[in-house]
């Protein structure tokens, strides 16, 4: 039987090329098209690799003017009356309700101005888009679900619906001047976190006002975080402002940090007229420079992990029923899209725990796709071994078939998978490198599912009997091995797996009907480049595919990236048509 | 007996078939024919089934009101599968067996340049209803769809002087329509006084899905100091895991505000929008504006495809609009006759559901307000901004050095007297109907 896996993989080129070629022509119709534009096009600038912006509003000059001045004005107008807070939370409520920004801008102000506790419960609710005004009466009321609390006494209101009140809509600026007020008013909040982060966000647009609150605060701060941040702040400021001694302490204070508007603060100082000033600021610029370029390359190699692991997570159930049992299976993408769309019910279901949901989905998954893949390896594949070109078309056959049957039964449409609150987000090693959270989950669960099939296919007595059948079926049988039974439980296993990886696709792309097609492809990719039947060339593979991959990207661009793992595949191929672990023994065939 | 029987069978079978062959011909006779191109399958079906079901409800609509010059509104709806070729095999159909009166069709600048020969040769009248990149005008196409000039430029503009943005990432999927429109962009950026190396542009393949390294880049390029926009012309549901990895990475719309020209509340409406929000979409409409028209359309489209959830967007007031000037032209003209609609659909004013008055231009191109509208957690817009009063939508684009010489005229005064698609106004030279 292994003269199978032989043909199988002659067919594979043949698919691989087929592929490579359909992308080339299309990139060739609009290259002509498009032949005069200009050559920059295809290559996005490299850029010097920057600081992280997570948690934190990204510096601009002008916003920093403009703030500046906002901020400028309105303290000038808190010092000549400081209205009693009542008052500012009436002449709050009025100008909230106007449908002007400038006007709402200034109600902001005034509650950021106010330091009154209240104002922040304010602000966040305005900034969750709950604060609301009614229409008629103009008072400020706080929209939770059916639940409507006055604002300025905090009583539930019972005889009144949703329909009665207007939403206060912001727009961009005002969330950002509310996410810069929330900060100020947070700076001396009890969590020493919150503290971190508004210190954080005040950092992003430094201003003398500003440096000198966190220097009021730094003396009393005891989280050593906190005020080396509050500090950092302060030096930001003087780099301006101060002296020349205190700038180029300022300078040096600055050097070891990361953070973006540092560097800008930095870069601004490099024109200085003073030589030392230049000098110093040209020194520790370079400093962070080659810790930026260290963390890029870090970056870089995540990118393509997790890149890798999505490949081979939708590669290894291939790895099964491809590489073992010599099945070219062209419904293996649909086994991981109805994984997928599993996912999309379980959370349908349940839609208040969404953050256990995919915990329900996995095994489910599992369990819809393996039931799947036998039924199919029972009524069809069973009747084709040994003909993969057949084997090849009724396949293809089944996946438009679950395609159609997706469509007509759920929807046509692109459904709404929604992310686990633990899933999204980042980590943040320092202020360049960040790390998702979701693509780093998605990394330990791939190794995971490899573990737990790798461990299967060594330690079982599954294992052993697909490893004997795939080797020679009819000494297997002769053992008293049920190759029939084996046969159907090794596909199971292989879109099980699919429908497993279908649940980690659905966290990060599109789940609609044809999540299949634009991953069979890949997978097919990874399994021949890693060499048919071997678990851990699927692993080397779709890895090493991943990180050339996103090597490439910053400089070819994502199309030209494609293109390029592609032609260095078919050369690979055409080199070592077994791939890079290949089989060795009487199993290898010929 | 039995032959009896089957006689008077058959004969009875025979007079009822003959009857109803009559009636066919001549309730034919009665109707005028509508072509309806939009895709029902494939990768566009999404997109343009709601198109398809706003030209039935349109249709619907005049019949109840008596039809047009006395006749009733027929559709002929055909499927072009998303299959550019199939587009000009189906067109020609439409034009030679079913000899529509006018077609309301296509999505994406692809499937109107490969039916386009199609209209030209045979006469036929095309409402193309989608935002496109210019560059062209055709005697027997209409474009009630956004230019460049009534979409991305005013955008552009809101960017600039509304959020002084200093440095631009111009994305987008890899095909005519964002290689056009960037091309065009970028020429107006740089005659802004934009420096070449604050203007970044990326291409990805359609349906990307990883966007990491491309949110990385445009993280970094937006740190350095400039306040940073991304203009987006990515199509399609790749949009979802862009947005998406914006928010992991924890690029928020007050950081680096996106701007889409393809995102709208279709959409939005199967999305999870929490990490949208604030984003930034310009359009000619949206659902939200506060309308008496656009109330009493979002009504009926609701009862006409019996779902209250269903959303309006900006290509289904394209179609509404390309819908009622034709149906105006034909009562102007009292005829059917292409050339004759043709002649008198130029000039005539219908009001948008904006509050406005759309009006078809000489060069085949709509007067249209710009919004620029906020995305909300309920997947709906909120405006933000909008322009004073309608933009005339601009055929050829002012900022490409090789067609700001260059204007549609198809009345001809402009032209020298000869109606013109492509007229240069140096050499005074009509170059046919396109412009290469």
């Amino acid at each position: 039987m292994s003269y199978r896996t032989f043909d199988a993989t002659k067919h594979l080129r043949t698919i691989v090329l087929t592929a490579f070629f359909s992308v080339i022509a299309n990139t060739t119709v609009w290259a002509e098209a498009t032949s005069d534009i200009d050559e920059t096009t295809t290559t996005a600038p490299v850029q010097t690799p920057n600081n992280s912006i997570s948690e934190i509003s990204t510096p601009s000059s002008s916003d920093q003017e403009k703030t500046d001045s906002v901020e400028e004005n309105s303290v000038s107008d808190t010092t000549k009356t400081i209205p009693p807070s009542e008052d500012v939370f009436a002449v709050a409520t009025s100008l909230l309700t106007e449908k002007s920004f400038k006007k709402k801008e200034q109600a902001i102000d005034l509650l950021i101005n106010s330091n009154d506790e209240r104002a922040k419960q304010w602000l966040a609710v305005m900034l969750k888009g709950k604060l609301y005004y009614h229409k008629q009466d103009k008072f400020i009321a706080f929209v939770q679900g059916s639940k409507i609390t006055q604002a300025a006494n905090n009583e539930v209101l019972e005889n009144t619906t949703k329909k009665a009140f207007k939403k206060v809509t912001i727009n961009n600026k005002l969330r950002k001047l509310i996410k810069a007020g929330i900060a100020k008013l947070s700076l001396s909040s009890p969590d020493p976190e919150t503290r971190l982060k508004s210190v954080n966000t005040m950092l992003g647009n430094i201003t003398p006002e500003s440096a000198e609150i966190l220097a009021k605060l730094a003396d009393n701060e005891k989280d050593k975080k906190v005020r080396k941040a509050m500090l950092l702040g302060m030096a930001m400021s003087t780099l301006n402002t101060g002296t020349k001694e205190q700038q180029l302490q300022a300078i040096k204070d600055v050097s070891g940090s990361l953070h973006a508007s540092a560097r800008s603060r930095l870069s601004d100082l490099k024109n200085s007229d003073d030589k030392d000033i230049s000098a110093a600021a040209i020194k520790a610029l370079e400093k962070i420079e080659t810790k930026v370029k260290m963390y890029g390359h870090a970056e870089t190699l995540f990118f393509g992990l997790s890149l890798g692991s999505v490949l081979v997570l939708a590669a290894i159930g291939l790895a099964i029923t491809f590489g073992v049992m010599g099945v070219i299976n062209m419904a293996h993408g649909e086994l991981i899209m109805l994984g997928a769309y599993t996912t999309y019910i379980v959370q349908q279901l349940m839609p208040k725990y969404i953050d256990y949901s995919l915990f329900v989905a996995i095994p489910l998954a599992f369990i819809v796709s393996g039931i799947v893949g036998i039924l199919i390896e029972r009524t069809v594949i069973r009747h084709l071994y040994g003909r993969p070109l057949e084997t090849l078309l009724a396949t293809f056959g089944i996946s438009l078939i679950l395609q159609q049957l997706v469509r007509t039964v759920i929807s046509p449409q692109n459904v709404p998978v929604s992310n686990p609150s633990w899933m999204s987000g980042a980590l943040e090693v320092n202020s360049i490198l960040s790390l998702t959270y979701n693509r780093l989950y998605i990394i330990l669960f791939c190794l995971l599912v490899f573990a737990a099939l790798f461990y299967i296919m060594r330690n079982s007595s599954l294992g052993l009997q697909v490893r004997a059948v795939s080797q020679n079926r009819n000494m297997a049988r002769a053992m008293g091995v049920r190759s029939a039974r084996v046969d159907a439980l090794t596909f199971g296993l292989g879109s099980g797996i699919a429908g497993v990886a279908g649940v980690a696709l659905s966290q990060l792309t599109n789940v609609g009907p044809n999540l299949g097609q634009a991953y069979i492809i890949d997978s097919f990719m990874v399994v021949v480049f890693g060499g048919v039947g071997n678990l851990w060339g699927t692993l080397v593979a779709g890895l090493s595919l991943g990180v050339i991959n996103k090597v490439m990207e910053p400089w070819a661009g994502a199309v030209l990236a494609k293109i390029l793992v592609l032609i260095f595949i078919i050369l690979f191929i055409q080199k070592r048509p077994r791939g890079l672990f290949p089989q060795k023994g009487r199993a290898a065939g010929d | 007996m039995s032959i009896r029987k089957t006689l008077k069978r058959s004969l009875t079978a025979l007079t009822i078939g003959a009857a109803l062959t009559v009636s066919a011909i001549a309730s034919a006779e009665e109707t005028i024919k509508v072509g309806v191109l939009h895709s029902l399958s494939g990768t566009m079906a999404i997109s343009e089934t709601t198109l398809k079901d706003t030209v039935l409800m349109l249709i619907e609509e005049q019949n109840k009101k008596g039809g047009v010059l006395g006749k009733k509104l027929e559709a002929v709806v055909k499927d072009p599968a998303s299959d550019w070729p199939l587009f000009a095999e189906k067109a020609r159909e439409l034009l030679e067996k079913d000899k529509v009166a006018a077609t309301f069709g296509c999505w994406t600048s692809v499937s109107r340049k490969s039916v386009l020969p199609v209209y030209e040769e045979l006469n036929g009248l095309l409402f193309y209803p989608v935002q496109y990149e210019g560059e062209e005008s055709s005697k027997n196409v209409f474009y009630t769809g956004a230019a460049p000039n009534t979409q991305a430029i005013p955008a552009v503009d809101y960017l600039m002087k509304d959020l002084e943005v200093k440095r631009w990432v111009l994305a987008g999927t890899d095909y005519v329509y964002p290689r056009t429109t960037n091309k065009i962009l970028e020429a107006y950026l740089k005659s802004k006084g934009v420096e070449e190396k604050d203007i970044m542009i990326n291409y990805t393949p359609f349906g990307h899905s990883d966007w990491q390294s491309i949110v990385s880049d445009v993280k970094k390029f937006g740190s350095e100091g400039k306040k940073t926009a991304v203009v987006s012309t990515i199509n399609g549901d790749a949009n979802v895991p862009f947005y998406k990895e914006l928010g992991n990475q924890g690029i928020s719309a007050e950081d680096i505000p996106v701007v889409a020209f393809s995102v709208g509340e279709e959409e939005l409406s199967g999305i999870d929008t929490k990490p949208l929000v604030g984003h930034l979409a310009a359009w000619n409409y949206f659902m939200s504006v506060e309308d008496e028209k656009n109330a009493a359309f979002i009504k009926s489209w609701k009862t006409f495809i019996k779902d209250d959830k269903r959303v309006t967007n900006d290509p289904m007031e394209a179609t509404v609009i390309g819908f009622n000037l034709w149906v105006q032209a034909v009562e102007k003209a009292g005829s059917t006759d292409p050339d004759k609609v043709e002649k008198a659909i130029i000039g005539l004013e219908t009001p948008n559901m904006t509050g406005g008055i759309a009006k078809m231009l000489p060069n085949h191109h709509i007067t249209k307000p710009v919004l620029i509208g906020e995305i909300q957690e309920d997947g709906q817009f909120e405006t933000v901004w909008q322009t004073e009063k309608e933009v005339p939508g601009d055929a050829w684009s002012d900022f490409l050095e090789s067609s700001k010489v260059v204007i549609a005229d198809w009345t001809g005064k402009e032209t020298g007297g000869k109606p013109c698609g492509n007229y240069n106004t140096t050499t005074k030279k009509c170059s046919g109907q396109n412009f290469e």
